[in-house]
């Protein structure tokens, strides 16, 4: 009996099935139309292992082991066979329904049910199968045309019924059920594995050179320092420790009190005063000697009362004396209302004045002060 | 598809009155087994005893292929240690067992289904879902041969 002779280019039934899967190398390969995370997915493996592989490995085969990249490699092809596993095979696609087979189900549907007065919607087509004393209840689907089989499912996105449907899993570009959880499974537990298997030599990595440059070894020697509230310098001179055995009388004996009072502890303030205002002709200032010589100059008891007047506040009378007195000191700032601290302690810094004191004790003009 | 080609094309020159659809027994679960109902249409056709054997068979060749034990693990750990790659070379046992149940069905079709009119479709193609048996139209000589 005469074969169909085949035209000249063989057609395969992967190019008439029904569904929005996307087929490749002539059918060996199936999967989802959006392919997009999938390679994504890819990117992200392949980049990450390179990456390990090109800056970390010959560092840690040189050091530790050869071994550590040769099982990252192992790892790495397991991890890509089973993406590639999972995206590329059937999940478990059932076929449709061919047309006899549907008519055959419509009219065992139909007699089912048995008669619908017309105007009335049908019930829902559900079969009930006993399976292991339970009922369960399966469902038709309307676009394949098939009572599913149960723990199957209809597939929106590949719009195709899944045997033990699982989910529709973007990352892989499939579904993911009956024919590839599986490998679904081992795919994630591989990467997982590699994840941590990367992450561990990483820390391994970093250690190694920070001890080798001795950064790790410097915060380390600091921490010993900071539980025993010691200081660099009396560690090396060994004031505390040694033959003296002489207690740090600055430490509290308890480590957390210790840290917490050099990492906590109260913000001590400067005491440079770097921003205040400076003066000229004031021991602050530039030229202290010139400023002894005029200040010692007004310190004639002329002055004084003046000076201690005008805290009183600007009267009328003492204005002329401040006038004249102010062409002694006119280096000084001339704002007699203002007490200028930097003003007055100054004269009385001077050593040489031992009686002015006595003057400027005249009673109620050492308030101002 | 290719075993049943030549058969397919003699049948074609016969008239299909019907075909009949054997569902999925779920009972014991997802396991593939297949009714043995006796369906009402192949009564005139063929003895009840003689189908409820065909599909006992059959069912009992399916149990064979999905069996949990010694070998199926011992395959499977071996394929996922070699990261499958060991299926380009290696048949699984499923696949071994399906060539059986191919051959098994021709075996039933030459001897006893064609001189009755009848022709069992193997449930693959028609993924596992039903035994479909196609009735032709019965000539005066008894058999569309």
């Amino acid at each position: 009996m005469s074969t169909v002779m085949v035209a000249k280019k063989v057609k395969r039934k992967w190019e008439n099935l029904p569904g929005k899967n996307t087929f490749c190398c002539d059918g060996r390969v199936m999967m989802a139309r959006q392919k997009g995370v999938f390679y994504l997915t890819l990117f992200l493996i392949v980049g990450t292992c390179a990456l390990f592989f090109a800056f970390e490995c010959p560092y840690l085969a040189v050091n530790l082991s050869p071994a550590i990249p040769a099982v990252g490699a192992v790892l790495f092809l397991f991890v890509v066979a089973m993406l590639f596993r999972t995206s590329f095979s059937d999940p478990g696609v059932l076929p449709r329904a061919l047309p006899e087979e549907a008519t055959f189900i419509e009219m065992e549907i139909e007699a089912a049910n048995g008669n619908v007065p017309p105007g009335q919607r049908p019930p829902p087509r559900i079969r009930n199968v006993q399976i292991n004393n339970q009922i369960v209840k399966l469902k038709y689907c309307y676009t394949c045309k098939i009572f599913r089989p149960p723990r199957a499912s209809h597939c929106s996105i590949c719009d195709n019924c899944v045997e033990r449907f699982d989910h529709h899993c973007p990352w892989v570009g499939n579904c993911v059920g009956k024919r590839n959880y599986r490998y679904f499974y081992l795919f994630t537990l591989s990467l997982s594995l590699l994840t941590i298997f990367i992450f561990a030599f990483d820390i391994v990595h970093m250690v190694m050179r920070s001890v080798d440059s001795g950064f790790v070894g410097l915060t380390g020697f600091h921490t010993y320092l900071i539980s025993l509230n010691q200081t660099t310098n009396e560690d090396i001179k060994g004031s505390w420790s040694g033959k003296n055995r002489v207690q740090n009388p600055y430490s509290h004996r308890n480590f957390m009190k210790n840290c917490c009072e050099v990492l906590c502890g109260p913000v001590h303030p400067s005491v440079l005063d770097r921003r205040g205002l400076m003066l000229e002709g004031l021991p602050g200032s530039t030229n202290p000697t010139a400023a002894l010589t005029h200040v010692s100059k007004s310190k004639n008891p002329e002055a004084q009362p003046t000076k201690t007047k005008a805290e009183h506040g600007p009267d009328d009378d003492v204005k002329p004396d401040v006038s004249t007195s102010t062409t002694d000191i006119s280096g000084l700032e001339k704002s007699p209302s203002s007490s200028e601290p930097e003003m007055l302690p100054s004269p009385q810094d001077l050593p040489p004045e031992p009686p002015r004191d006595n003057t400027d004790c005249a009673p109620g003009k050492e308030d101002t002060y | 598809m290719a075993e049943t080609h030549s058969l397919q094309d003699i049948r074609q020159q016969a008239a299909i009155a019907a075909k009949v659809f054997i569902q999925r027994d779920y009972t014991n679960g997802t396991v593939c087994q297949f009714q043995t109902k006796f369906p009402s249409e192949l009564e005139t056709r063929i003895d009840k005893q003689q189908f409820e054997e065909t599909v006992r068979t059959l069912n009992n060749l399916y149990a064979e292929a999905e069996k949990l034990g010694g070998q199926s693990y011992l395959e499977g750990c071996l394929a996922c240690l070699t990261a499958y790659t060991i299926f380009l070379c290696m048949e699984t046992h499923y696949e071994k067992v399906l060539k059986k149940i191919g051959k098994y069905i021709q075996e039933q079709n030459d001897k006893i289904y064609a001189p009755r009119g009848l022709l069992l479709t193997d449930p693959i193609e028609r993924g596992l879902r039903v035994v479909e048996i196609t009735i032709f139209e019965d000539r005066s000589t008894g058999s569309g041969r």
